[in-house]
């Protein structure tokens, strides 16, 4: 069982989860972003790293957000860039995922930046891919996102550089987040000491202490002394039924107020995936208040994108990769 | 035709024969084993030396597929499998389209699997009409028509009062109902055991309740009625103990593991390997250890293949939306070798497993070479490695965890009713 994610020259060949990664290649994607975060503010945007290349957004479940951000991340590369919402096309017509690759594949696509409502789709597209063609996870079913949860990381290394001093608390409905796993994952890997999960026994999956997590059920204890408060979405179809009996109840006891962030160290941040339901899992204060950093999380989510598109398709040899910081100059600055 | 197969290592567990011995056969019985019957000229003679024969082996759960699903399997290529597996006898699930409730269906597919003269097919009736769990079929007519049991296949009867109706009225005609224990709600969208490996890959689990929960109910109905009761495919140590606690109360149970469960965990899902999407789901180290033991000490009678042949491009999606199920017809036996050596089992009692212990839950008349019985043989080389491939499965269900395998033990040579059935 070779890990699917990596060359035989442990370099990376496809971003799928972040489990399975070792520290050097997130640490690798982190420092590249770095380089990337002041292409944005320059004024033209652009650096030619993927010139030529093809990136298509296969999109089997419906984003915004985090196909805006892939289309802008590949642009700013300089790549063309095809998005698809498969999810309203072939998809509706029978079609079967691999199908849909292989025409993609046929039309000299580079890259694939996936999205699906099932676990395992991205693996299942990596598997079938010919060598020279690159699948970024773009968010499997419950499984993966990883560059949501690198985006994460890197964020928290923005504010809180020392991360081996922190105490960071995950709040909401680990059980159908795959952001809560990919975060949960590079956070224990980039040695995080203390990771927790705050929820009620229903929306945390069997084991879940199993990935490296304290586990708590209530807030107040939970929220202790933590540096980073990382809250989930929760998805409208959980908020009634046997989940959870209502969106009120579920902000009386796991929503994030100002109130409970006092808890937290006086410095914490707080973040949210997005999107975010207001006066359900966080309070609009501690949403819009200046703890908040749930904003930065987006404009670094691009550089984090650019990443590791240029990682994988970027056409940098090895020895450059590991350079990370210089990649925007060794690909010879702006256009 | 007389057949007279020399030098081979016999192995008949219901006789408790494990001996050099040679095999005599006339008119496609057993005539003798050892010593020659008096005048007794062989048409052909077979030199078994070095090989092992035993009974045909008998497998509880084998889909072929027909009617209805001929893009994943045919009868032919399906039995063709069974006895490149030394499979001769079968019991396939009623879970076709259309259903196995009707006496029609039961009679066509006796007679089309017979015309093709390789293994015997056993088919299992369903226990309710279209499987519904609703209205129970007419029983008598099914077992007039050939049916030998009846199932449920993976669908649960949701109703208990109709499973309780179903075993009484089964149990008034001495039926055997064979049930899959896994209660519904539980495992409701679920693809794999609720636990570490789920959890990671972000899969839905199925808990090991739900199989305690399923057993529990059954368990209790059948020892109200007084059904005789198999329990299809255990997969759980909470399972393996509550068996083992119904029979030490003497309820007329028995139930199998799948070749499979013996084998996987949880963990072999890897990265989501769509081969491992089964049912039940494979589950924990410690549930694998404790189907084992039970398998062992006998609370657990028999294995079977659970033959399920998906076509390729059912398994090419993700893993909760790929098809569930593996082939396994031709890995019954060496899988079956493969516990015996781990577990230091002999062969004996291994082989019991997937002859007699089988013949004997579906009462047919195999399993066995007693003198007069049918001389459906399957001999093989115990010690003979060959590799698991799409290339040298004769299933149309390329699929199985097992793919790349070099597993040991080969079928030389199968026999049904003394007729050379398949030469490997």
């Amino acid at each position: 069982m070779n890990n699917p994610q990596l060359d035989t020259d442990g370099n990376l060949r496809h971003l799928l989860s972040i489990e399975g990664l070792p520290k050097r290649i997130l640490n690798q994607i982190l420092d590249t972003a770095e380089s990337f975060v002041g292409v944005a503010e320059r004024e033209v945007k652009k650096v030619p790293l993927l010139r030529g290349k093809t990136v298509c957004n296969l999109f089997f479940e419906n984003s915004t957000r985090t196909r805006t951000t892939f289309e802008i991340a590949a642009k700013r590369l300089s790549a063309d860039v095809i998005s698809l919402n498969v999810g309203t096309s072939s998809q509706s017509k029978g079609e079967t995922i691999l199908d849909t690759v292989d025409n993609l594949i046929a039309m000299h696509a580079d890259m694939f930046v996936v999205r699906h409502s099932q676990s395992g789709a991205a693996h299942l597209i990596a598997k079938h891919v010919p060598p020279h063609i690159h699948v970024i996870n773009a968010g499997d079913g419950r499984h993966s996102h990883p560059t949501q949860g690198l985006l994460d990381v890197f964020t928290i290394r923005k504010y809180k550089p020392e991360l081996h001093n922190l105490r960071i608390a995950i709040v909401g409905d680990v059980l159908h987040s795959r952001v809560a796993r990919s975060e949960i994952h590079a956070l224990t890997t980039l040695g995080v000491p203390e990771v927790r999960v705050i929820a009620p026994k229903t929306l945390l999956p069997a084991q879940v202490e199993k990935l490296g997590v304290h586990v708590f059920h209530d807030m107040e204890a939970g929220l202790k002394d933590v540096d980073v408060v990382m809250m989930l979405r929760l998805q409208n179809e959980r908020m009634s039924g046997a989940m959870l009996p209502s969106s009120q109840e579920y902000f009386k006891t796991y929503g994030l107020t100002q109130e409970k962030l006092k808890l937290a160290k006086p410095d914490a941040i707080v973040m949210h995936p997005g999107p975010m339901n207001r006066g359900v899992e966080i309070d609009s204060n501690v949403a819009d208040g200046k703890q908040s950093v749930i904003l930065p999380q987006v404009t670094y989510g691009i550089a984090i994108r650019m990443a590791v598109m240029a990682l994988l398709a970027g056409g940098l040899p090895a020895h450059q990769q590991s350079a990370g910081s210089n990649i925007v100059e060794a690909a010879g600055g702006t256009l | 035709m007389k057949i007279h197969i020399k030098n081979g290592r016999v192995i008949d567990p219901k006789n408790n024969i494990d001996d050099k011995l040679d095999v005599f056969i006339a008119a496609g019985k057993i005539v003798a084993l050892g010593k020659s019957p008096e005048g007794f000229i062989a048409n052909q003679t077979i030199d078994a030396n070095n090989l092992i024969i035993c009974p045909g082996l008998v497998d509880l759960s084998a889909r072929l597929r027909e009617p209805g699903d001929e893009y994943k399997a045919r009868l032919l290529s399906e039995l063709q499998a069974a006895v490149a597996g030394g499979v001769t006898s079968l019991a396939c699930p009623p879970d076709t389209d259309p259903v196995l409730d009707e006496p029609g269906l039961v009679e066509m597919l006796k007679h089309r699997t017979k015309q093709q003269g390789l293994a015997h097919v056993y088919p299992l009736g369903a226990l309710t009409m279209q499987l519904q769990g609703k209205a129970l079929s007419e029983m008598n007519e099914l077992h007039a028509a050939g049916c030998v049991g009846f199932s449920q296949a993976n669908v649960a009867i949701t109703d208990t009062q109709v499973l309780w109706r179903a075993m009484e009225y089964a149990a008034t005609f001495g039926f055997t109902l064979f049930l899959h224990a896994e209660e519904p709600f539980l495992a409701a969208n679920g693809v794999a055991h609720d636990g570490e490996v789920a959890t990671r890959l972000g899969l839905k689990g199925i808990p090991s309740a739900a199989e305690a929960l399923a057993l529990g109910t059954i368990l209790r109905i059948a020892q109200e009625t007084g059904a005789k009761v198999h329990i299809s495919r255990l997969s759980t140590a909470e399972g393996v103990s509550m068996i083992r606690a119904s029979k030490k109360q003497g309820l007329k149970i028995t139930c199998d593991v799948s070749a499979n469960h013996l084998h996987l965990t949880e963990h072999d899902i890897g990265y989501f390997d769509a081969n491992c999407h089964l049912k039940p789901p494979l589950r924990t180290q410690r549930d694998k250890d404790a189907l084992s033991a039970g398998l062992k000490d006998g609370t657990i009678d028999a294995i079977c293949s659970d033959h399920t042949p998906v076509d390729d491009d059912a398994k090419l999606a993700p893993f909760a939306e790929a098809e569930i199920g593996a082939t396994g017809l031709e890995l019954l036996l060496p899988l079956t070798l493969k516990w015996a050596t781990q577990e230091k089992v002999s062969l004996l009692q291994a082989v019991g497993r997937i002859t007699q212990m089988s013949a004997q839950i579906l009462d047919i008349p195999a399993g066995n070479l007693s003198q007069n019985s049918n001389a459906d043989l399957c001999i093989f080389d115990a010690n003979e490695y060959w590799k698991i491939s799409p290339a040298t499965l004769k299933s149309q269900g390329k699929n199985t965890p097992f793919n790349g395998l070099e597993l040991a033990g080969k079928v030389k040579l199968t026999l049904v009713h003394g007729q050379v059935v398949y030469q490997g």
